[in-house]
Parts: structure tokens; C-alpha cells; sequence
């Protein structure tokens, strides 16, 4: 499967990997339910460390739609939010 | 539910949104084509602005050093003049200056951050840009309704994702360069308004006045008492030159009072009354 990180483009990571990935991602989610900025910072980086770790990056010239699709390094709850947030920050 | 499957979904739900607006789908890659080029524009308009207030700042944070270097120039002459008052003001206004070269610092290296992003961002969305320029021929040379939809669906929605993700680094950098824009603009209105000068340096610096003042100070008696002997000897007519030059009277009014009053060597008195060391 293929995941976007946002600001960074995409990895592909071998569906294997998809049960590691979402508890990695519950944990994130948790931390978003509380609140709880500087856990959220760790569990993002815990996350994306993770992602470029098992993933191989994605041909320039793909033109495929990514299943998952993760904040960027340094993004805040705030900016998570509004991002989930309909009609959020996502451009176009 | 997740994070990532909510910001996917949240990405595909903008380009589905973007590709139910269009009746032919071989208007939406046209038009989407359009929209991309536009978008490449913006990302390389946007790395010129970072990399334009990444200079100011750098240029901003020289002025900053060589002001920090002369404050310290001017700890040590008051030191080996014995004037340990003078030094620690210098070392205060040192302080600062290098507070605010810290400040800059880490702004600095956030806008090199961002730089770097925006300049990847903007080499992806090329290739992306250029492989979709391609399919779109394709699809629309083979074109039967049914089967390009899908086609053109997938290839839509993965150029959308990409163009919504730098257009998020645009805004991002945007942000970040408004920002550094604003603090540089302070900064230079302080230096402009003075207010930074006396710290730093030129024309109001009152620490090297007087150190100067010091340095002088025996030539100025000395140039003193030669200018009374003259006067005594009867030249004082000499003075009425100082009406003939009109506008420019505050030089020599000063002038012509410092030769018939000493009060300007107030300096001199300065260090007899307050002898630190």
C-alpha cells in the first residue's frame, strides 16, 4: 500500500506492515482525544520514523492515490485538526 | 477512527468533490492540467520568497555580529582605561544584541527548513505534473466514455492529493516567511528609528563618545589653554566670523562658546568625581 506523508511525498510499505502501523496510529489518535500536545508530538514521530524506516519511496512519475495519508514532521494538534476539520486546510 | 484514513479520506473527498464539477471528463483533465501548471508556478514563487527572506535575515544577523563584536571591542578599552561603568554598560548592550541573534538564529534555520521542503515538494509535483500530461494524452486518444472514467478518476484524484499536499507546504512556508517578513521589518525599523543604533553603534554611541572624550582629553586641555593664551592676546574680533556662515550656526556657536566658557570639559571632571578603581 502506499502512504503520503504530508511535505515529505510518498513510501510505498508492504501491507504486512498495516496492523504495526494502526497501533502506532491509535496511540496518535489517543493522544489527540486528550489533548496531550507533547505526547501527540512523540507518537507522530514514533509513527513516521516508523513508516520511512519500512517504506521505499514512490516512483516520481506514480500518479496513485495513497491509502494512508500521515501529518507531517512538526505538525501540531491544531494543525492535525483543522486538517480533519471538513473543508479544513487541504487546498484545491 | 484513524488518523491517516481520516486525512486520506479527507483528501479524496476535496478531489472528488473537484471531479463531480465537471460534465466531459476530458474537460476535467484539461483543466485540471491548467490548475497544476498554476500550482508549479506558485511552489517556485514560493521558494524565491523563502530563499529572499533567508538573505535578509542573514545579512540582518551580520549587522547583528559585527555590532556584537564592537560592543566587545569597547568592554575591553573601557577596562584598560579603567572605566569598569563603561565596560558593563557594553557588556549589557553586547547581552542584547546577541539575545536577538539567537532569536534570528532559530528563525534562520526554520526558513532553511522550509526552503528545503518546498524545493522537494516542487520537484515532486513536476514529475507528478509531467507523468500526468502523458496519461492524459493517452486516455484521451483511447477515449470510450466507460472505460476512461476510472482512468481518468484514479489519475485525477492522485495528481489532487499531491497538489493538495504542496499547496498545504505553500500555505505552510507562506505563513512561516509572513512571519520572518514582519520581524525583519521590525528590526530594520528599529535600526532605522535609532533605537538599535545606541546599542550598536554609529553616529549616537555614546560608550565610544566617551572613550573618545578620554582619549582626547589631554589634547583638548591643551588646545584649550592655547586658545585662551590667544584670546588674551587680543584676537577675539576673530570670533564674529561665526554670524557670516548663516545656516550653519550650530557648529561654530558651539565653537565660539567653548573658547569663552570651559564648560565642555565636563568629561574630564566626570572620572575625577566617580574614580572607580
Amino acid at each position: 500500500m502506499i502512504v503520503r506523508i504530508l511535505g515529505e511525498g510518498q513510501l510505498r510499505v508492504d501491507d504486512s506492515a498495516a496492523s504495526e502501523l494502526g497501533e502506532l496510529d491509535a496511540k496518535l489518535e489517543a493522544t489527540l482525544e486528550r489533548s496531550d500536545e507533547a505526547g501527540f508530538k512523540s507518537a507522530l514521530g514514533e509513527l513516521l520514523a516508523r513508516v520511512r524506516a519500512i517504506g521505499t519511496p514512490v516512483e516520481p512519475g506514480a500518479l496513485e492515490p495513497s491509502e494512508l495519508i500521515l501529518p507531517g514532521a512538526g505538525a501540531t494538534m491544531t494543525e492535525v485538526r483543522k486538517l480533519l476539520a471538513d473543508d479544513g486546510l487541504i487546498p484545491g | 477512527m484513524s488518523v491517516m484514513k481520516r486525512v486520506s479520506m479527507m483528501f479524496r473527498a476535496k478531489a472528488n468533490k473537484a471531479l463531480d464539477r465537471m460534465e466531459d471528463p476530458r474537460e476535467t483533465l484539461d483543466y485540471s492540467y491548467q490548475t497544476q501548471l498554476e500550482l508549479l508556478q506558485k511552489v517556485r514563487r514560493g521558494v524565491a520568497d523563502v530563499a529572499t527572506s533567508r538573505k535578509r535575515i542573514e545579512l540582518q544577523m551580520n549587522q547583528l555580529q559585527q555590532s556584537s563584536d564592537k560592543l566587545d571591542r569597547q568592554a575591553r578599552d573601557a577596562l584598560a582605561v579603567g572605566r569598569e561603568d563603561l565596560a558593563r554598560d557594553a557588556l549589557t548592550r553586547k547581552a542584547g544584541v546577541q539575545g536577538q541573534l539567537g532569536e534570528l538564529n532559530t528563525q534562520y534555520t526554520t526558513l532553511q527548513g522550509e526552503e528545503e521542503r518546498l524545493t522537494g515538494a516542487s520537484q515532486r509535483l513536476q514529475a507528478r505534473v509531467d507523468a500526468f500530461r502523458t496519461k492524459k494524452e493517452t486516455i484521451k486518444a483511447t477515449y470510450t466514455a466507460a472505460e476512461a472514467q476510472t482512468r481518468i478518476n484514479e489519475a485525477f484524484t492522485g495528481i489532487s492529493e499531491e497538489m493538495g499536499d504542496v499547496g498545504l507546504a505553500i500555505q505552510r512556508a507562506e505563513d512561516k516567511t509572513e512571519q520572518m517578513k514582519a520581524r525583519a521589518g521590525a528590526i530594520d525599523e528599529l535600526m532605522a528609528s535609532g533605537a538599535l543604533d545606541d546599542m550598536v553603534g554609529g553616529p549616537r554611541d555614546d560608550i565610544q563618545a566617551e572613550l573618545d572624550r578620554m582619549g582626547a582629553g589631554h589634547d583638548v586641555e591643551a588646545e584649550l589653554s592655547r586658545l585662551k593664551g590667544e584670546l588674551g592676546q587680543g584676537s577675539a574680533p576673530r570670533q564674529i566670523e561665526a554670524n557670516s556662515s548663516g545656516g550653519a550656526a550650530a557648529g561654530p556657536a558651539s565653537d565660539g562658546q567653548a573658547a569663552q566658557a570651559p564648560p565642555p570639559a565636563q568629561p574630564a571632571d566626570q572620572p575625577q568625581a566617580g574614580e572607580g578603581t
